[in-house]
């Protein structure tokens, strides 16, 4: 008995990219554009999008697909808002994914009336480091850290900070309660990822709000 | 903890090669800027192999290091999280390794081993 190598070369996400790419064919056809929102758990994900549905972003037809862990609470405070609303639950039991993956989504695809949305905006599960490394045929990928995580966040998950083209800072109501530094936070993302498109809101006032939801529409 | 599931696909991927022959190693190449813990990986990989052809196999994790170049012509190695060329302080930056995370090859025995996949 002898030992041989044996040549593989492939990536490891690669069978990920694949069905992602599937997710994405098959969002274009429906016409349906794609938002791949993440953050970390509490980071206002949910509120934002509360506060932009409420308001609607004019003739554009948006859907949500949330998610979670486990339970269906973040999807019952977006129906109350009579937007359709798909719940994914990545626990298969005993302690579910930290992340979505292509996989989970394109299991959750049949249960979206991609006919009736022109955006679905994907809530990913909140977590600032497993959902960056996972396309799931998003067409944007757009995060969301709050002053209240501290102004290192970019340096400490430059991966998540990397992956998006758009970084939404929330709760700036909280700012004069706040040590944060919201100058040395942007000097951060700029080292981390030069030049990205952020911006400043409170989901809670709506102050900034308007921005996101401009930006949302103009991808539909 | 993604970890897991990063597991689960180096195991498909280097399953799917051996063809049925026992494998003891799998050398993997993680790049220096994934958010990847080689150990976790390795720890994972050892369940999830558990009752296959991998059971046993070592999971051997080869880092590579994050290089970028800027469209100024500087190339330096990232030691830390700072995307901005130190010479120019551009940002028009490429990363030229470190997002690497791939299975480049598998060491199996020739003889063909009965585990089921």
């Amino acid at each position: 008995m002898h030992r041989s190598k044996v040549r593989v070369a492939t990536g490891v996400l690669d069978a990920n990219d694949t069905i992602a790419q599937a997710n994405r064919a098959d969002f274009d056809r429906a016409g349906v554009r794609v938002v791949n929102l993440m953050s970390a758990p509490g980071a206002g994900k949910t509120a934002l999008l509360e506060r932009v549905l409420m308001d609607g972003l004019g003739d554009v037809r948006v859907g949500v697909l949330e998610g979670d862990v486990q339970g269906s609470l973040d999807a019952e405070r977006l129906s109350a808002l009579h937007v359709p609303v798909t719940q994914l639950n990545t626990d298969p039991g005993f302690g579910g994914e930290c992340h979505l993956d292509a996989n989970m989504v394109r299991s959750a695809l049949g249960a979206i009336a991609l006919d009736e949305i022109d955006l679905l905006v994907i809530e990913n599960v909140g977590n600032l480091v497993c959902p960056a490394e996972f396309r799931v045929g998003e067409d944007r990928r757009a995060m969301i850290s709050s002053v209240t995580e501290g102004e290192d966040k970019p340096l400490k998950y430059p991966l998540m900070f990397r992956a998006c083209e758009l970084v939404v800072v929330n709760k700036i109501d909280l700012l004069p309660h706040l040590d944060f530094s919201l100058e040395r936070f942007l000097a951060n993302l700029d080292q981390v990822n030069p030049g990205v498109e952020h911006m400043l809101l409170s989901a809670r006032t709506g102050e900034g709000v308007d921005a996101f939801a401009r930006w949302l529409a103009d991808i539909a | 903890m993604h970890e897991l599931s990063l597991s689960r696909a180096i195991l498909d991927a280097a399953l799917a090669r051996a063809e049925g022959r026992s494998v003891v190693a799998v050398d993997v190449t993680v790049g220096a800027l994934r958010q990847v813990v080689p150990s976790s990986l390795s720890f994972y990989f050892e369940i999830v192999s558990s009752g296959t052809a991998c059971e046993g196999a070592r999971l051997r994790a080869h880092l590579a290091p994050a290089r970028l170049r800027c469209a100024c012509g500087h190339e330096w190695e990232l030691r830390e999280p700072a995307f901005r060329c130190p010479r120019c302080h551009g940002g028009e930056v490429a990363v030229l390794s470190g997002e690497e995370l791939t299975v480049d090859s598998i060491e199996v025995e020739e003889e063909p081993c009965t585990a089921a996949r």
